[in-house]
């Protein structure tokens, strides 16, 4: 079973985030495999064993040096793809679906295209929707788990109240939910391995696009107003009294 | 400006909440306020529609498929011929599958997460928070219609329009191909005990300062005392304490309580996004330094075992 991962190379979140002149956030220095995608490798992998054959390909749009997806091969993903190209800076999500979607199509035969819910970074959690309906594919968003039968994805998905078993015809895409699975680490041979994996890096004009604008323009970015701090009590053995007040003082007791 | 409300039913409830903080604001930037609902019940909820501000309803009954794809279908052919300016939808399950399909089948852009929007002279601004919340960014739509926007929960209030109940309209189902193969064959629903998170008054939450999941009933009896719902921070929904309804932030539920009681939390910014909006907030943390004492009212630097079981025998020996 073939199957294509969308994984997101993104700055470490833990760092210090700013952002450029133009507003768009500095994706300067290393970039790292998304947390949020790193559920649907492992679910890729997991499935790609479970057949016993096939390949697990990874597609990244990104500027830099694809640091991110070597930890996905690291983990055992087959091959990678990867776009990039300036005129991408700042590019909004049909943009990057619009991408992601000609890379699909370049990639050969696949029964499931996996992103993961919502990235990082961005979190507009539309990316995979619009992918799908520019590769006409139905998509299950919110998986908490993935089983391929005869000809049909079955998933169970994430609602509100609970779960639904979803199923729909394959080619498909789904999203995985952060946190479903334990990703597991790169091995040191692994790590090894990912060096002589084929990746593969595309420009846009590669994909037969021609992508210019991005329909919106940020016209203002301020700060927020900030909520004061109020009071800060190291508690005694009597500091609950405090909270006993306060709830008192708003009338909710 | 003509704007329609993607309109959503919450499980057994009606329609949802967040359906009706768009409508309320919808009719605030807007002279006509249709919506588009993928049921199966339109008339049945046409009444509360038509109260909050709709005109009109357009239905399309999607089964039991996901709405995605033959809903986004159903709203593009309907907006070349009405023509809105401005598409409204919820973060949510449906909202953000049926908004994504939309934007790739109109071609044109739709701008998420978005707290706020205004219109000034044709031209729409959707106001978004990055970096925990900290900076307000505003974004405006290049091209004008159709403008598809995406609303996080919680960014508007709730008011009545008292409008008679709206007409409806059936829209046939498109044919979408296999974009429309997907079949909802069972739902699990889990039982869901005392107030909603999303509409209590008074929410408290846990987070990995608790030290286990057994701890977690700590805040379920301060919530019973307190009639209050319980939250959590993502750090023990992924550890499995608590299931992810529960979750409050960035991924999971945005709260704006009167009052929010954070124990064992340290306000990671993907916390704060989703409750800082809260009226007033009391934080239980042992470390004074946490970032979640930089926005509390009260700021109790303790231990959640010292303070919370004093804090619950005070509150019952009130009665
Ligand atoms: C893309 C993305 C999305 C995310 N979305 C969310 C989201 O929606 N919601 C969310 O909550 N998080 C989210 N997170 C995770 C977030 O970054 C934090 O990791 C998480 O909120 C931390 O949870 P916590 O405060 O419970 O745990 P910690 O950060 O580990 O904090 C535990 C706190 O408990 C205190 N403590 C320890 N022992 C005690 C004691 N005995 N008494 C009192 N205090 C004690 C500690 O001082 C500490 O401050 C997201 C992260 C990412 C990357
Ligand atoms: N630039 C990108 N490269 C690869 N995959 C992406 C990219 N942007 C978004 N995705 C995929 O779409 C998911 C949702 O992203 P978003 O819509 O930004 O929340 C991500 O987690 C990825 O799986």
């Amino acid at each position: 079973m073939n199957i294509l991962v969308c994984v997101k190379q993104i700055p470490d979140p833990a760092g210090p985030q700013e952002l450029n002149n133009d507003n768009t956030l500095k994706r300067e220095g290393k970039l790292i495999l998304d947390e949020s995608d790193s559920y649907g490798v492992e679910i890729a992998l997991q499935l790609r064993d479970t057949a016993g054959e096939g390949e697990v390909t990874l597609i990244s749009m990104s500027p830099g040096e694809p640091s991110g997806l070597r930890t996905a091969l690291a983990m055992g993903a087959d091959k990678a793809i990867h776009v990039v190209d300036d005129t991408l800076h700042g590019a909004d999500a049909l943009s990057t679906a619009k991408v992601l979607a000609a890379a699909v199509q370049r990639a050969g035969d696949y029964t499931l295209v996996i992103a993961a819910t919502e990235s990082t970074d961005g979190y507009t959690g539309t990316v995979p929707a619009q992918l799908a309906e520019i590769l006409g594919l139905p998509s299950v968003t919110f998986a908490k788990s993935i089983r391929v039968e005869g000809g049909k994805v079955h998933v169970d998905r994430q609602t509100e109240a609970g779960y639904d078993v979803v199923e729909a015809d394959v080619p498909a895409v789904v999203t995985v939910t952060a946190g479903v699975v334990e990703p597991r680490y790169p091995s040191f041979k692994g790590i090894m391995a990912a060096k002589k994996k084929p990746l593969e890096t595309l420009a846009v004009s590669d994909l037969g696009l021609d992508l210019s604008s991005w329909g919106q323009n940020i016209v203002s970015v301020e700060d927020a107003p900030s909520r004061a701090a109020g009071e800060k009590i190291e508690d005694d053995g009597e500091a609950y009294l405090k909270i006993v007040e306060f709830l008192e003082e708003q009338k909710v007791i | 400006m003509l704007i329609w409300v993607f309109a959503e039913t919450a499980e057994g409830e009606g329609v949802s909440t967040t359906t009706l903080e768009l409508l309320t604001k919808a009719r605030e930037i807007g002279d006509t306020v249709e919506c588009f609902i993928a049921s199966s019940d339109a008339s049945g909820v046409a009444a509360t529609l038509g109260e909050y501000g709709a005109a009109k309803v357009y239905a399309v009954d999607t089964g039991d498929q996901l709405p995605g794809a033959a809903a986004a279908a159903a709203i593009a052919a309907k907006a070349s011929e009405a023509n809105p300016d401005l598409l409204l939808f919820a973060t949510s399950y449906d909202g953000r599958d049926v908004s994504g399909r939309l934007s790739a089948r109109l071609d044109v852009p739709v701008i998420t997460n978005v707290l706020d929007i205004a219109v000034e002279g044709g031209a729409v601004t959707c106001e978004t928070a990055i970096f925990g919340a900290t900076k307000i960014v505003r974004t405006q739509f290049a091209d004008a219609s159709p403008r598809i926007v995406l609303v996080r929960p919680k960014s508007f209030g709730v008011e009545s329009a008292a409008g008679g109940s709206a007409a409806v309209e059936t829209v046939p189902v498109p044919d979408v191909g296999t974009a429309g193969s997907t079949r909802v064959l069972e739902r699990h629903v889990e039982a869901l005990e005392g107030p909603k998170l999303e509409d209590a008054d008074i929410v408290v939450s846990g987070g990995r300062g608790l030290g286990s999941a057994e701890a977690f009933g700590l805040v379920e009896q301060l919530a019973e005392v307190l009639g209050a719902a319980t939250g959590a921070s993502r750090a023990i929904v992924d550890a499995g304490w608590v299931p992810y309804s529960k979750q409050v932030g960035q991924t999971g539920k945005t709260v704006k309580p009167n009052v929010y009681i954070a124990l064992g939390i340290s306000g990671a910014m993907q916390h704060m996004v989703g409750m800082k909006g809260s009226k007033n907030i009391i934080a239980v943390n042992k470390d004074g330094e946490a970032p979640i004492h930089a926005v509390a009212d009260i700021g109790i630097v303790g231990d959640v075992h010292k303070v919370v079981p004093q804090l619950i025998e005070a509150l019952k020996s009130r009665g």
